[in-house]
């Protein structure tokens, strides 16, 4: 009896403790709380951050939740009914087939930025990589994200671009094809292989890793669509925020390239 | 069948107070029910069998059962001997170790994955000497069965205990009377009485070795025929191709059913 005492108290702190920390945020003057749930793709994990944050600050009482995963997943995730009100994905072709299932507006879709592609090394770089031809060598561990995932494709029509058979080299050196581009940097912070392909704005967000550049060549340049999802005037609102000057300046520090 | 047959009868046996274990009793098996009565006949709108013997499928699944059999052949080789350990002794600390041995099992498989990738990855506690002398763990077949028998194992091994601790200590005595030693004691009496226990446990360790997901894809990675086992097949095939995803979970609720079907009935016999 006395240990289910002594493990109920423990229960109780263990709410009271999530409790305090859940309602610390909260305003003294309730005002009900309109939500804005954004779908970006995984590569705006801190630039959405940052935005969203600025975003909830000229709007009080607007709560603004960010869901990030590879594009390919998030227009899934909306075709099957997830909640969302803004989508930004990382192509058009995830854009476009949520345009033709009819949940986006034909014309509601804007290009709102550019990224490409850079190679990333561990910090120590331990496979002593120093330019793009090296990738084609045999003895190289690397990891891409998936066909699947946009950042997959472009990185594979990047390598076509370089020549099938360079191409052919490279993608023999996979040891695996991650979800999203954000596992990408994440195992390569780990230094679990050689190399990987992302984003140049992944590259700004780990600031740590080692950066090769990619022959202007041979790059590709993604483009990214947003579009508000619902009539909520909110949604509009977060689109045009991040069309806005200050908006686009935020995404520049993040290292993508602005629209205009 | 017959299960089902009493069920009905004692429902409409007698009495007006069956309905508060009944209706909270069928919407728990709705609940576990119609996702997987979806997922069979979603099934059949499309060709599954041309998605189920797609090449992606089929290295997918073949990956499956060798890499799950693997990790029930090192479970048996080397859980049989803990769980006899912890069935038979006490030592000093055996309650922790007991903990350890049940923890993988409430970890979420996304944490095993990832303290497995720092402890056996590259720069990892232990992988970085492996490193040195050239084995390399993570993205490889290998890791996947780590995986499978990091998560699954302590199943087998709870099992397992349980059969050996069962058994009358008077048949323990009897064997040194006639003479036993420890090895005899263990092949001759104790495995054979904790026979279908360990068979039950060691099929469920293989069902959960063959779902195993979050452990894998951090630890080991996606390479198809290297490490894309079934489930994540399932879960990065269902953007591009939802009918090898469909026809290949229809595939793995299958097997697990008639394997945990298996191990019941000898839990039974």
């Amino acid at each position: 009896m006395k240990k289910i005492r002594i493990f109920i108290i423990f229960i109780i702190f263990a709410l009271l403790a999530s409790g305090t920390l859940a309602c610390q945020p909260a305003p003294v003057d309730q005002v009900p709380a309109q939500s804005l749930t954004v779908f970006a793709a995984a590569s705006m994990t801190e630039s959405f951050g940052e935005l969203a944050t600025l975003f909830e600050a000229s709007h009080p009482n607007v709560n603004v939740i960010l869901n990030f995963a590879g594009s390919n997943t998030l227009r899934a995730q909306i075709e099957n009914g997830a909640p969302a009100n803004v989508f930004a994905s990382a192509n058009t072709k995830e854009m476009d087939a949520l345009v033709t299932s009819e949940l986006v507006a034909a014309d509601a879709p804007q290009l709102f930025l550019h990224n490409r592609l850079v190679i990333i090394t561990p910090t120590t770089n331990p496979a002593n990589l120093a330019s793009f031809d090296n990738l084609a060598r045999s003895d190289l561990k690397l990891i891409f994200a998936a066909e699947e995932v946009p950042v997959g494709k472009y990185t594979r029509q990047m390598l076509a671009n370089a020549g099938t058979e360079f191409s052919e080299k490279v993608l023999a050196n996979i040891v695996s094809n991650e979800s999203d581009v954000k596992q990408v940097v994440a195992k390569i912070q780990l230094g679990e292989a050689d190399a990987g392909i992302v984003y140049t704005s992944d590259a700004v967000a780990a600031p740590e890793l080692v950066v090769i550049e990619i022959p202007a060549v041979f790059n590709v340049l993604a483009s990214y669509p947003i579009a508000p999802l619902t009539d909520a005037p909110l949604a509009a609102e977060f689109v045009n925020f991040v069309l806005s000057p200050e908006g686009q300046a935020i995404l520049e520090i993040w290292g993508f390239t602005p629209i205009n | 069948m017959s299960t089902l047959r009493l069920y009905f009868k004692h429902l409409t046996s007698d009495t007006q107070t069956n309905w508060i274990f009944v209706i909270p009793s069928l919407i728990l098996l709705a609940l576990f029910g119609i996702p997987l009565l979806a997922l069979i006949l979603q099934a059949t709108q499309t060709a599954f069998f041309e998605h189920a013997l797609t090449k992606e499928a089929i290295a997918a699944l073949q990956l499956s059962l060798t890499t799950s059999l693997l990790s029930v052949g090192i479970t048996l080789i080397l859980g049989t001997p803990l769980a006899y350990s912890l069935a038979r002794w006490s030592f000093a600390g055996k309650k922790h170790v007991e903990m350890l041995v049940d923890l993988p099992v409430v970890l979420p498989p996304a944490v095993a994955g990832l303290a497995l990738l720092i402890a056996f990855g590259r720069q990892g506690l232990v992988g970085q000497f492996f490193n040195q002398i050239g084995i390399h763990l993570p993205f490889t077949t290998a890791a996947v069965v780590i995986a499978q028998t990091f998560v699954a194992a302590p199943l087998y091994i709870r099992a397992a205990r349980i059969g050996f601790a069962d058994i009358d200590t008077q048949l323990e005595e009897a064997a040194y009377v006639e003479g036993a030693n420890q090895w005899q004691l263990f092949s001759e009496v104790m495995f054979p009485m904790a026979r279908r226990a360990i068979t039950s446990g060691a099929i469920l360790t293989w069902t959960r070795a063959l779902g195993e997901f979050g452990a894998t894809i951090l630890f080991a990675g996606n390479l198809e025929g290297v490490t894309q086992t079934m489930p994540l097949a399932i879960y990065l095939g269902f953007e591009r191709n939802i009918g090898v995803a469909i026809a290949l979970s229809v595939v793995l609720v299958g097997f697990s059913a008639i394997l945990l079907l298996f191990a019941r009935s000898i839990e039974k016999e």
